[in-house]
């Protein structure tokens, strides 16, 4: 009912018309009835049907509008992530929120039309009803389909924010430690470290999949910087591996995400993402140096 | 045995006037020496309630200090070790030793016995045991902060190795970790005594399905106390045998595995999020019937419901360890958008209750509404949350701390201060203000949203937790400011709810037995409620006995197979029993002045 919601932009031009008949499936019927009135659903069709069963027809409705009119959905406050794969997160998160918003109006209208409506007006003892199973099968069934459909395009993402390259351009090896970053490019002779007041910068190529093999040399951290929309925690006695393909040019703020002692806060780093040309003459010029890069806090 | 022998001795006849009064009433102890020797569930409920709610009230003082911390960029209130351990014991203090007990250790306590007409919790002596245990922990962990260390500094989740004695190697840490092996126990303990209590200790027609919902979910919660807890002690054992004996369990030197902590941990970490929610569940489904005079929607879904939370908590685990790369994804991100659906079922079935009701607004009602508006928002993130994709981006940032506080902010203190103001009156005898009571819910309410809404900004925009402070150039303040300015508004209420206590116990207003016209037994025995509860019962013939025997022409309606006959005289309390119910068993029937006099 609510799957288009959650579909990529790239998707959805492919499969709204498909679901976008759903709820006018019912026109041809209703015309033939009402001539006149040719979007008046028939009066028997609508009392048959339970509130519930309403309610999921509206939210297929309001879902698919918001789509229809909008293929871009808000934000919703989050970055748009600046890799390929935080932004593939960034759009499971549009079309979850999208789902949370309707879901969370219909609940809280519900509460607040019960408070509003039937505060107390007599002494009257209200009718003593209990039970509806019916109605209680129906509220079971519907959330165990939302939350299927939202699993499917959960798995689909974390697949795709998941997967390794078979040939990465770059592969940095990341040491977390208390409070710093040492990023290893071992295949190009270069690393890079830095601690609390000298943050160490990581120079990837942009469009180009990084591999980032995290590990940790004391307790655990988080390799976390926002922009990209991810994290994933450096701990010792784990390797984590990931690819980090950059969207675009620039630089980006990245830092310890997992309580990791008393300087954590402190435990900053940076990520320049340049073009592939200028990345391969950072790699050579910074091979000449020292294979100890320190970049100063300004 | 010694519920038998307590019974028989006090199970002397009183008569029907003095009731209330039993005859050996001056030999019992009073003040302090009450306090320190009872047996009673009712006074151990109410230690373990006042104790838990002074931890509140210091680490709502802790959370003050890092929101003034957190008001602007660059802030030096506080030292980063300082920050650390405020944060570290804020976590602590409020899950460990606050939301718990104060339901199992407090509510449950006072309140199970109540209401399944039970003369005391089953092993009384163990009771008192769980609650020295658990002061014991409360003053040890806050011992913390008076060593030359400070307290534990690592989080409340002490990941290892930051936890081992390399990293932080202060008396601090080891007084905590013995704290919460002294309260595991003291939690072990209590869920033991109330499952014996809830499945041996009914009275007579109370069968499982008449039980009333808050003592239903004492139950799961009593069960899943049993499966989670033992493994917190055993990895807290552990803990400190890696940082004594040298035991490398969670040490890679050693051959350990750092990562079987988070693992151990959140065992029981996440069952326990349950722990703390469902006594609370318990008490919306209290409220919500009595204020809207009718009978709980759905009861045997919300059972069900309940029942299947439980279940599904102890296979989520691996939720919060999504960003450690070790855990399979999709069965644990699976497990946790399943738990959506009983908690659906029950917002639904709370909002069955209402409809079509007669709703007034006391404040145990307007706290139980709150309870709906703001766990509903904390929920919707935590489905946000479920997404492993979604969970990388946020994870470890404000907009996990905001999710985590509303959930536990709307169950522990808006459902657990609208159980407070509801059963107040049952413990005390005395009724709380209500202008009080609702000027304390306004500014919560109010307080609470100003608070929480910012801090899912500030993690979407990449704020992390745990950090003392930021750097300006982020454009975290404006939002930080507001967040701080929630909190304040959200300390400053409980201003009102200490004035209402301290009116309330210079200025008594007497409650009487059912003040608000309550549905299930607790309502029926006096306010408070005398030694052992009940000298009689009324017949128990539905989840809500007092409401039936005061709207007997309900019963019908309610329990089809059984017909008041005709000509019975309108029942008050002293004519009880007076109903004769024939095809419910003649044996039930008789037992209805059980209890007390036996």
């Amino acid at each position: 009912m609510a799957f288009p919601i959650f579909l990529p932009a790239t998707r959805i031009a492919r499969l709204v018309p498909v679901t976008a008949t759903t709820p006018e499936a019912r026109t041809p019927d209703t015309s033939v009835a009402r001539p006149d009135r040719p979007f008046e659903k028939p009066a028997s069709a609508v009392s048959t049907r339970s509130p519930a069963s309403r309610l999921a027809v509206l939210v297929t409705i309001v879902g698919t509008a918001l789509v229809m009119t909008s293929c871009t959905l808000p934000a919703w406050g989050a970055k748009h992530g600046a890799t390929l794969q935080g932004h593939d997160t960034f759009k499971l998160w549009q079309g979850l929120v999208l789902a949370a918003i309707i879901v969370g109006a219909i609940v809280y209208g519900l509460i607040l039309w019960s408070v509003f409506r039937y505060r107390r007006k007599s002494d009257a003892i209200p009718r003593q009803f209990h039970e509806h199973t019916a109605l209680e099968v129906i509220w079971t069934a519907i959330p165990l389909l939302i939350v299927l459909v939202v699993f499917f395009f959960t798995v689909k993402t974390e697949n795709n924010v998941d997967a390794l390259a078979p040939h990465p351009a770059v592969t940095i090896k990341v040491t977390a430690f208390q409070w710093g970053w040492k990023f290893a490019y071992e295949h190009d002779g270069v690393t890079v470290l830095g601690e609390t007041l000298q943050n160490p910068e990581m120079v990837l190529p942009v469009g180009e999949a990084a591999r980032i093999v995290l590990v940790s040399a004391d307790v655990v951290h988080g390799f976390y910087v926002d922009a990209f929309d991810f994290s994933r925690y450096a701990q010792p006695g784990v390797t984590n591996r990931f690819d980090l393909t950059v969207r675009h040019a620039g630089v980006y703020q990245g830092q310890c995400s997992d309580f990791c002692g008393l300087y954590h806060t402190e435990m900053l780093f940076r990520v320049a993402a340049v073009p592939p040309a200028q990345f391969r003459a950072w790699l050579a010029s910074t091979r000449h140096y020292e294979s100890i890069h320190h970049t100063y806090i300004t | 045995m010694t519920i038998l022998q307590e019974r028989t001795e006090s199970g002397l006849p009183h008569p029907e006037p003095a009731r209330h009064e039993p005859a050996h009433h001056a030999a019992r102890p009073s003040g302090f020496y009450e306090w320190v020797t009872s047996t009673d569930h009712k006074v151990i409920g109410k230690n373990y309630m006042y104790t838990s709610l002074v931890v509140f009230i210091a680490a709502g003082i802790m959370a003050l200090i890092i929101r003034a911390q957190l008001v602007q960029p660059n802030n030096t209130l506080v030292t980063f070790q300082q920050y650390n351990e405020l944060f570290t014991m804020h976590g602590s203090l409020m899950l460990y030793l606050f939301a718990g007990p104060f339901a199992f250790g407090g509510f449950a306590n006072i309140l199970v016995p109540l209401q399944i007409g039970a003369p005391d919790m089953a092993f009384p002596r163990l009771n008192a045991l769980s609650y020295w245990l658990y002061l014991s922990g409360v003053l040890i962990m806050c011992g913390g902060f008076l060593t030359v260390g400070g307290a534990a500094d690592f989080g409340w989740v002490s990941y290892a190795p930051l936890s081992g004695s390399l990293y932080s190697p202060g008396t601090g840490a080891d007084m905590w970790i013995i704290a919460i092996v002294l309260t595991g126990f003291s939690a072990i303990f209590t869920g033991v005594n109330l499952l014996t209590t809830i499945f041996y200790l009914r009275a007579p027609g109370m069968t499982m399905f008449r039980v009333p919902l808050f003592t239903w979910t004492m139950l799961i919660t009593g069960l899943l106390i049993l499966l989670a807890f033992p493994v917190l002690g055993a990895a807290m054992i552990m803990l400190f045998a890696d940082r004594h004996f040298g035991a490398h369990i969670f040490t890679v030197a050693g051959g350990g595995v750092p990562v079987l902590w988070q693992n151990l941990f959140w065992f029981w970490g996440h069952p326990e999020v349950y722990i703390l929610a469902l006594p609370f569940f318990g008490m919306v489904s209290e409220i919500l019937p009595v204020f809207s005079k009718k009978p709980i929607f759905g009861y045997k879904g919300m059972i069900f419901a309940t029942i299947a939370i439980a279940a599904l908590s102890t296979s989520v685990w691996a939720h919060h360890m999504f960003t450690t790369g070790v855990v399979l994804l999709p069965f644990f991100s699976l497990m946790s958008y399943m738990i959506a659906v009983p908690t659906g079922i029950k917002f639904f079935n709370w909002i069955g209750t209402m409809w079509r009701g007669q709703l007034s607004f006391t404040v145990p009602m307007l706290f139980a509404i709150g309870f709906l508006l703001c766990f509903l928002s904390g929920g919707l993130s935590g489905i946000l949350l479920a997404s492993p994709p979604i969970d990388f981006a946020v994870h470890d940032t404000y907009f996990v701390v905001a999710h985590f506080h509303q959930v536990l902010v709307a169950t522990v203190v808006f459902a657990g201060f609208g159980g407070f103001y509801f059963w107040y009156p049952k413990f005390t005898g005395r009724m709380l203000r209500s202008g009080l009571g609702k000027a304390h819910f306004w500014m919560l309410f109010v307080g609470f949203w100003l608070t929480y809404i910012p801090m899912y900004a500030l993690g979407l925009d990449g704020m992390p937790r745990r950090e003392a402070t930021y750097a300006a150039g982020r454009g975290w303040t404006m939002l930080n400011e507001i967040s701080s300015a929630g909190a304040v508004l959200m300390g400053l209420s409980f201003v009102f709810w200490l004035i209402n206590l301290w009116i309330s116990w210079r200025n008594p207003v007497a409650a009487g037995n059912d003040p608000w016209d309550g549905q299930s037994l607790e309502w029926y025995t006096t306010s408070p409620p005398p030694p052992h509860n009940y000298y009689k019962l009324p017949p128990i013939r539905s989840e809500r006995p007092v409401w039936d025997m005061k709207h007997p022409e309900h019963l019908k309606v309610h329990q089809p197979e059984i017909h008041v006959p005709a000509g019975v005289a309108s029942p008050g309390p002293g004519a009880a029993s007076a109903i004769s119910m024939p095809d419910a068993g003649g044996s039930r029937g008789s037992n209805s002045e059980s209890g007390e006099g036996g």
